[in-house]
């Protein structure tokens, strides 16, 4: 009977047996795989394009397009180039998305709380809103706002009239400020209101810490913000126009257009995203244990206080990471512009640019590019946000 | 604006809680049946009786956590009424300590103690800081100020949940099962701290299962049972020699072990 000694390590167990090696083996193995069906891939287009005597790379970004493209928000005709085509479809694809990120997140925060309310009728409405929109494909909305409701709104001539804003079936005409010289001194009484506005909430902050006496900031600030600029506005001559627009012919002339494309798919994108914001922002303010309130009130906090000192801090915590993917899915639908012809990035870049120059690798690449990036950065500052926030609580 | 920084004025020679004939329905469950009590100034009233019996929705009434259908309470001269100005004066002078202990997770512990006196005493933050500490260090957990409360020990949170109240300075804490919650090695932290209150002379009005506290602190025993005030009476009675059968089978039971 032999005794191994006590520094003689196990027998290594064969190859085969030793998990290590195993992983190490199967991770190669997986590796090869994807990278030759990656290879594969590759050389088949090329060989493809050049079979069809497409020319790769991105020379055809300096090309003339040829086409013109509904709205642009900067100089845009057919003599300039697909590069351009590429960032006017860009810009239109940032534009409805800002526009509807801003106005999903006022309805959902509205409609969320509204769906809360112990007013019975209001609560049942906001939970009709969010069950209809929720429920309803977002194509079909689109669509729906696009060829259903717009065409009933009337004719240039009957326009439904707001002030100066004319809403009529081609679109949403609004007044366009004209600057003219001298306005900077607006901008700059602007800029000092809302400097004072800040040092006086500073001071207002020390002085509650001192003495325990509020101030009542919000309305100082709004009155230094609305009149100031006002007196400056007044004393410099008023030095701003408006282009009013006017019916000329068959449809308005100046002011700000905004095409019935534009407003139908702001509009389904806000409302569809906005059920889904409603509901999170209701299982936010849900998921603080009605304790919270409880121990607030017995305290002698009111409602609103309550509300704003409790309940909201410990909500948005719950509420942001899932309102950053909201709003990557709203910058994502936007891509659905193509169904009513908003000529966003979608629509004139991987659309008509694609089909008339054939390069579908380089355009999808960049287009797809192009939405990672923004999503990305998106995701990115709502983490910082959401690290910034989740630090109070440890 | 300016009545919320100067305390209630105390009534002269009224009790510091009235409840008359006092009802409450939750739909169609009666859950409180006629109940007249008097608190009086300084007074230490232990509640028991078995669960669900009304006696956290009793105490849940006296600062509106839970609101009355019928009769009339009237603390500190001030009757509860719909009128929110009444709830507001009463909340200010009635602090309360709940079961679970519900502090505010994203404050510190010292913050737990300064919101309200800062936003509803209007106090100026250095003068709410002492007075946090202050209760703090009554509490014997000055060293944890710092800390946020899912860093501290059940019992440890317990205590900061009874200095944020005392911080208030009320006249009257009501304390909901303050230990039913609490691994039994810190039961014992917790009571202590309940006692050395009640030597202050608070008015006190507490739910409890801790019979041991209930000997030595209380002025009056009150049993509840189905929703009604069956016995009230002073400790040493209550426990030797309880009147009514629905008191004897709930001390034999809570007793036997």
């Amino acid at each position: 009977m032999s005794h191994k000694s006590n520094d003689e390590a196990p027998a290594a167990p064969s190859f085969w047996r030793d998990p290590r090696k195993r992983q190490w083996i199967f991770q190669i193995l997986v590796l090869a795989l994807v990278g030759l069906l990656f290879a594969y891939i590759f050389h088949n287009t090329l060989y493809n394009l050049e079979k069809r005597g497409i020319s790769t790379g991105f020379d055809f970004l300096n090309h003339e397009a040829g086409f013109n493209i509904l709205m642009s928000l900067i100089p845009y005709d057919e003599t300039y180039t697909y590069g351009r085509t590429f960032l006017v479809g860009l810009l239109n694809t940032l534009l409805v998305s800002a526009i509807g990120i801003v106005f999903a997140t006022l309805i959902g925060f509205l409609v969320g709380v509204a769906r809360l309310s112990s007013n019975w009728i209001i609560s049942r409405l906001a939970n009709l809103y969010i069950e209809v929109f929720r429920n309803l494909p977002l194509l079909l909305q689109i669509l729906f706002w696009y060829f259903a409701i717009l065409p009933l709104l009337p004719h240039p001539r009957q326009s439904i009239q707001i002030g100066e804003l004319f809403l009529n079936k081609r679109g949403l005409y609004l007044p366009k400020p004209i600057f003219e010289p001298g306005f900077g001194w607006v901008l700059a009484a602007l800029g000092l209101a809302i400097v004072a506005s800040i040092l006086i909430a500073r001071w207002a902050h020390r002085r509650q810490e001192a003495t325990g006496q509020p101030f009542p900031v919000f309305w100082t600030s709004l009155g230094l913000i609305v009149l100031l600029p006002w007196l400056a506005y007044g004393l410099a001559g008023f030095p701003l126009n408006w282009d009013l627009p006017e019916l000329r012919g068959f449809n308005f002339r100046g002011g700000i257009g905004v095409i019935p494309e534009l407003f139908a798919l702001a509009l389904a994108l806000s409302i569809y995203t906005a059920a889904y914001i409603a509901e999170i922002v209701r299982s936010g303010i849900q998921s603080v244990s009605h304790g919270q309130t409880e121990a607030a009130y017995a305290l002698g906090l009111k409602p609103g206080q309550t509300l704003r000192l409790v309940i909201i801090p410990q909500a948005m915590r719950v509420i942001i990471p899932q309102l950053t993917s909201q709003y990557l899915n709203l910058t994502k639908n936007s891509s659905l512009a193509p169904a009513i012809g908003y000529p966003d990035l979608v629509a004139v870049f991987a659309g008509t640019t694609l089909n008339q120059t054939g390069q579908a690798v380089e355009i999808i690449g960049m287009t797809m590019g192009v939405y990672l990036v923004i999503s990305l950065t998106i995701s990115a500052f709502m983490n910082w946000y959401n690290k910034r926030m989740a630090l109070v609580e440890r | 604006m300016s009545d919320s920084k100067k305390t209630h004025p105390v009534p002269e020679g009224l009790p510091a809680v009235q409840m008359q004939g006092v009802h409450k329905w939750y739909g169609e469950f009666h859950v409180l049946k006629n109940i007249n009590l008097d608190v009086d100034r300084g007074e230490r009233i232990v509640i028991c009786g078995p669960s669900g019996s009304g006696k956290s929705t009793m105490i849940r009434c006296i600062n509106r956590l839970e609101e009355h259908q019928k009769g009339h309470i009237i603390v500190d001269g001030t009757e509860l009424t719909s009128d929110v100005k009444n709830i507001e004066i009463i909340r200010r002078e009635v602090g309360m300590v709940f079961q679970h202990f519900n502090l505010f997770p994203h404050l510190t512990v010292l913050e737990n103690c300064t919101l309200a006196p800062i936003w509803v005493r209007k106090m100026p933050k250095a003068e709410a800081e002492e007075t946090a500490m202050h209760f703090l260090e009554k509490v014997r957990i000055p060293e944890q100020a710092q800390k946020y409360p899912g860093q501290l020990s059940g019992g440890q949170q317990q205590r900061v949940a009874i200095a944020r109240s005392l911080c208030m300075s009320p006249r009257i804490m009501l304390f909901d099962e303050p230990t039913s919650a609490l691994d039994p090695e810190m039961i014992k932290e917790v009571l202590d701290t309940m006692i050395e209150l009640a030597e202050t002379g608070m008015t006190m009005l507490c739910v409890t299962h801790e019979m041991g506290f209930a000997k030595t602190v209380a002025n009056r025993v009150v049993f509840m049972d189905g929703g009604e005030i069956i016995e009230t009476n002073d400790p040493h009675q209550f426990f030797d020699n309880p009147q009514h059968e629905r008191t004897q089978l709930f001390l034999s039971q809570i007793l036997q072990h």
